[in-house]
């Protein structure tokens, strides 16, 4: 099945769905736009079950010259890379607009217009593989959000929104700005058609990765890649916008920004930066690893500090996303396979806790902080277990695919880095801190002066079971993301690998033996989960 | 060929008709235009008039399409018909009968007779055609004031409000310097080079090594000041807010989009054709003229609370954007700047007609506050107007993005990187201002129209004019707002202007169509530039 008709699903759903007549005094675009992302989710599972774990490459591809002037292309394929993600992407959004559809919003024809439009655009960054078309894909999935939070979001919305438009689209225009010089840089130099489409770029002329452009030119451009991605992501440096941003976008919205949008970022280091600009990437590995390393302990602390549950998530996702990037740039396989499986555990929990947020926040008088809860557990057994296995599996218990994830990452981190390693080990520690104690002073303690406990209503459980069952169901069988992305995964790094090799000679053994690693260590996490649910 | 042509015979010169057609047609049109305003029932004039000029636009339009992929000199060497003088003239017609279909409830075309007006739009458009097909410096000064004084009147129809009399004032006097100059310039290139075609000053500099030769530098100095006089380029755009905001709304928006199409359509042939081989002199000089605007252009937009001002300090940034095609002096350079030139059309069009709809409607002129709310009182206005921002911003999806590309390309494909990088971050200053009106149209609640509407006088704005008062009366009544989630939208007083909001709608769709199939416009650019023959 081609994937435009993924990509487009969800966007053309909203469409018609904002189209069609309304029935009765509110229109029905909420569950036209449910039944587009729930066909993309169908669409995604059916591409799992057929994946070929053993096939490396990109499967479906998709290439139609786009502009013809520029030699870019519209060009799409799916990979062990990339399949995960499209995959968190689809159940994320499908449970986020379903969810959405509980309130009736004001002006909903838009609401879910925006959504829609939102799945679909990063749908096609996941996909893209072409360098320009990524850079519109990315580009465009931010304006849908601009739109939710500043027409339906909480008080301060229209100042928060701005603010995050602002700052990630100054990341993307410079983005843009490398994207093209890479394209006429790499032409210019190995004297071939000017060509945008990625793997053209990868190995143009055939000379090999990385070959097309100068090394000075590869960390200029990698600078402003990794500007785009890491104020997206965001990293501690340039989170500037992210508490407004978190506190003042709706909740269903915020479950995708937050679970999806995030993620992409993280995944352009993986896609583009690490192929396309090897040296660049060895050069300032060790920069990332530390911008990564502030990310987490900053993360941890603020959000150990903070009484808002909104920014209390979002700083723990500074701090996870510190650890996926930390992941990418340890440049071991371990690193960047638990790097993808991080990513995917991180935006299940998130669209979790983030409905959690929201039923507490009903049951606090509308109110998301702290200090307004406790004592929600009394009348709520189920949403208490609920939340309880969400905050387990966001703290890496052993036996949570999250463990699995972190696990290996620190795992690569330690290969190449013994001390960044050692340091990171603390935010594991950290994140446990944060999540018990938000859990402690929501759940339990003396009842919140205008708190009331009451149970999980059916329609919030159908929403928040299913990402549950998800969770639960990736903590017992982490094998199925990790066998599928294991061959692109070190695709992806190979190239810095190769690039850095001379520099690890001294500790060869270590490198050496890497090779059968990937698959001893996803049976060592497969044996820790069972351990794990035994338990 | 056709020079050698007609100086072999002696019975007067041959006459390519099909070639001229297209000035043909809009002078032509003009003249019956100034006749019909003689009409003795002002009904009449106006619906004929009108309707003539359209008729008068929609022949050159055919004509020109006529034209298409023709290539050769007509009226002994003066003028050139290729596809870059087509492509532009493909923009100035269709901006000019948007314009006609702007005016038609205008006060300006009333006050100011409805023949007169028409044929002072017709005649304009007439002056940019001949500019751009320019292929000697008489035929280019010729242009620029066929252009020019048209304008300067057009300005100042609106005969009952200052601040028209006083842009039209104001740009005559600024537009005089700038046409001094650019003359003053061709007689130095004239004197260093000793020819008045193009192709011949291109062969003297480069056979007679005159590209550092003092006077025609000077020259060169002088003629791009003048045309950036007329493109509104910073330093030279001061005149560009206070014009934009004091002419009626329906003359800024051809300003905007037809002045800059012609004069960057010349500053094209005339910079590489006649004076490409003086790129290395010249070259550095207009990059950093194009800087400047982008700085100022943005810089200055940022407080304006008019929109109108808003979008002529827009207007000065994007005339830097589109320097930068003019700069590398390539092929690659030409397309990007043709290509955006028909982009700018667009997305110019669909954010004046929205704030001519606007001005009509609410008693607030161009203020910000007159889009406030428009997302839920007129979501077929906010549509338009997001979609010109955004794509004015380069986001992508629309034409504007791709625009952009073209240019980044151009510049660093042509030695010029840094210009492109600019162009990036006068695009990130100019987030702040475009998604200002953004925010206002779907992020504020609409002004408490009661309360503003009545309290205004009412005759001042909109429908103040005798004739457009039956009109107007007649539409408003049954009127009901369009389509939408409700909100208050009832209070207009113009009523539902079919004609404005369809063109809103139609360069809005457009806007999006070519930011995500850009083929059609890219194909028309690329025949544009490759008519460059100098250049590669």
């Amino acid at each position: 099945m081609p994937l435009s008709i993924l990509i487009w699903l969800p966007a053309a759903a909203a469409l018609l769905g904002a189209l069609a007549p309304r029935r009765g005094s509110y229109p029905l675009t909420g569950w036209f736009a449910f039944a587009g992302s729930v066909g993309a989710l169908g669409i995604t599972i059916g591409e799992i079950a057929g994946f070929d774990p053993g096939h490396s490459g990109l499967t479906h591809v998709t290439d139609q010259l786009w502009i013809a002037g520029l030699g870019i292309h519209y060009k799409l394929g799916l990979d062990g890379l990339n399949l995960f993600l499209v995959a968190l992407t689809a159940v994320v959004s499908a449970l986020a607009i379903g969810a959405a559809n509980r309130r009736r919003w004001e002006r909903p024809r838009l609401f879910f217009l925006y959504l829609g439009l939102a799945e679909s655009a990063v749908l096609g960054a996941l996909m893209a593989q072409d360098l320009i078309l990524f850079v519109a894909f990315f580009d465009l999935m931010l304006i849908p959000f601009y739109f939710l939070t500043g027409q339906w979001g909480e008080e301060n919305r229209v100042a928060a929104t701005t603010k995050l438009v602002i700052y990630t689209l100054v990341g993307s225009l410079l983005m843009l700005a490398a994207a093209i010089a890479t394209g006429v840089l790499v032409s210019t130099n190995t004297a071939h058609p000017l060509s945008f489409a990625l793997s053209d770029l990868q190995n143009a002329g055939g000379i090999g990765a990385g070959a097309g452009l100068s090394a000075g030119s590869q960390e200029w451009i990698f600078l402003l890649f990794a500007a785009a991605f890491l104020v997206k992501m965001p990293a501690f440096p340039l989170h500037g916008w992210m508490p407004d941003g978190y506190r003042a976008m709706p909740l269903e919205a915020l479950a995708i920004f937050s679970g999806v949008l995030s993620k992409v970022g993280a995944y352009g280091f993986l896609r583009i930066v690490l192929p396309l600009f090897p040296q660049a990437s060895v050069h300032f590995q060790t920069l990332m690893l530390v911008i990564a390393l502030a990310s987490i302990l900053y993360g941890s602390v603020m959000a150990f500090t903070q009484t808002n549950t909104r920014l209390i998530l979002g700083y723990s996702s500074v701090a996870q996303l510190g650890f996926i990037t930390l992941g990418i740039f340890a440049l071991q396989p371990q690193g960047a396979q638990g790097a993808v499986l991080q990513m995917v555990n991180h935006g299940l929990v998130t669209l979790a806790l983030f409905l959690i947020v929201g039923l507490l926040a009903a049951r606090a008088a509308g109110s998301v902080d702290l200090r307004d809860m406790g004592g929600l557990a009394l009348r709520a057994p189920v949403l208490s277990a609920i939340f309880l296995i969400v905050a387990l599996a966001t703290l890496a218990m052993p036996g949570s695919s999250n463990f699995v994830g972190e696990f290996l990452i620190l795992l690569g981190v330690f290969r190449s880095k013994l001390a960044i390693a050692i340091v990171a080990f603390t935010g594991v520690v950290l994140a446990s801190v944060y999540m018990l104690r938000t859990l402690i002073r929501a759940m339990h303690n003396r009842l919140g002066t205008r708190a009331e406990s009451r149970e999980i209503a059916l329609a919030d459980a159908l929403a928040l079971v299913p990402s549950t069952l998800v969770i639960l169901g990736l903590s017992f069988y982490p094998q199925l993301v990790l066998h599928r992305s294991e061959r692109s995964t070190a695709a992806a790094i190979a190239a810095a690998r190769a690039t850095a090799q001379p520099s690890q000679t001294a500790r060869a053994p270590l490198a050496g033996a890497s090779a059968p690693q990937p698959a001893r260590t996803s049976t060592l996490g497969a044996g820790a989960t069972h351990s794990g649910a035994t338990r | 060929m056709s020079v050698a042509l007609a100086a072999a015979r002696l019975h007067g010169p041959h006459i390519d008709w099909g070639g001229l057609s297209p000035i043909l047609a809009l002078l032509g049109g003009a003249v019956v235009v100034l006749l019909v305003g003689l009409a003795p029932r002002r009904e009449v004039r106006r619906l004929v008039a009108s309707g003539l000029a359209l008729v008068a636009f929609a022949a050159a339009l055919g004509c020109t399409i006529w034209q298409w992929d023709a290539s050769k000199s007509i009226v002994s060497g003066a003028l050139r018909v290729d596809d870059l003088a087509l492509a532009v003239n493909l923009i100035l017609v269709s901006a000019g009968a948007a314009t006609v279909l702007l005016s038609w409830r205008a006060r300006a075309s009333g006050e100011a007779g409805h023949g007169e007006f028409y044929a002072l739009v017709l005649t304009s458009t007439a002056g940019m055609s001949v500019l751009v097909a320019a292929q000697n410096t008489v035929s280019l000064f010729l242009g620029i004031e066929l252009l020019s004084i048209p304008l300067y009147v057009l300005c100042a129809t609106e005969l009952h409000r200052s601040p028209s009399l006083e842009s039209g004032l104001k740009y005559l006097v600024i537009g005089s310097v700038g046409s001094a100059t650019l003359l003053y310039g061709l007689a130095m290139i004239y004197g260093a080079t000793g020819s008045t075609d193009f192709d011949a000053i291109a062969s003297a500099i480069a056979s007679g090594g005159l590209a550092s030769d003092p006077l025609l530098l000077t020259g060169i100095a002088l003629v791009v000041v003048g045309l950036a006089f007329k493109s509104s380029v910073a330093p030279f755009h001061q005149w560009t807010p206070d014009v934009y905001e004091g002419a009626p709304t329906p003359i800024t928006t051809f300003m905007a989009v037809a002045t800059k199409a012609a004069a960057l359509g010349i500053f094209l042939r005339f910079f590489d054709v006649a004076l490409v081989s003086a790129q290395v002199s010249w070259a550095p000089a207009l990059a950093a003229l194009a800087t400047i605007s982008i700085v100022v252009g943005n810089v200055g937009a940022l407080g304006q609370s008019s929109l109108k001002r808003l979008l002529a300090y827009s207007a000065v940034a994007q005339a830097g954007y589109l320097l930068a095609g003019v700069v590398v002096s390539t092929r690659a350079g030409a397309r990007a700047t043709v290509f955006y030139l028909a982009v700018y059309l667009l997305m110019n069009l669909a954010a004046f007609a929205v704030v001519v709809a606007r001005e009509r409607e609410t008693g607030l002129g161009d203020d910000i506050a007159a889009v406030e709310g428009l997302g839920a009182s007129r979501p077929w206005l906010a549509w338009p107007m997001t979609i010109a921002m955004l794509s004015l911003a380069g986001i992508p999806a629309t034409a504007g993005f791709v625009g952009k590309l073209f240019l980044i390309q151009a510049s660093a494909d042509g030695g010029y990187t840094w210009l492109g990088v600019v162009i990036v971050v006068g695009s990130m200053v100019s987030l702040a201002y475009y998604l200002r009106v953004v925010a206002a149209m779907w992020m504020r609640p609409g002004p408490s129209l009661g309360a503003t509407e009545a309290a205004s006088p009412y005759p001042a704005i909109a429908g103040g004019s005798p004739e457009a008062d039956p009109d107007a009366i007649g539409t408003s009544t049954p009127a009901a707002p369009p389509a939408g989630d409700g909100g208050p939208g009832a209070g207009a007083r113009e009523g539902f202007q079919p004609e404005v909001v369809g063109l809103a709608l139609a360069a809005g769709a457009a806007t999006v169509f070519f930011g995500i199939v850009p083929s059609p416009l890219v194909d028309l650019a690329r025949a544009a530039g490759n008519s460059l023959l100098g250049l590669f």
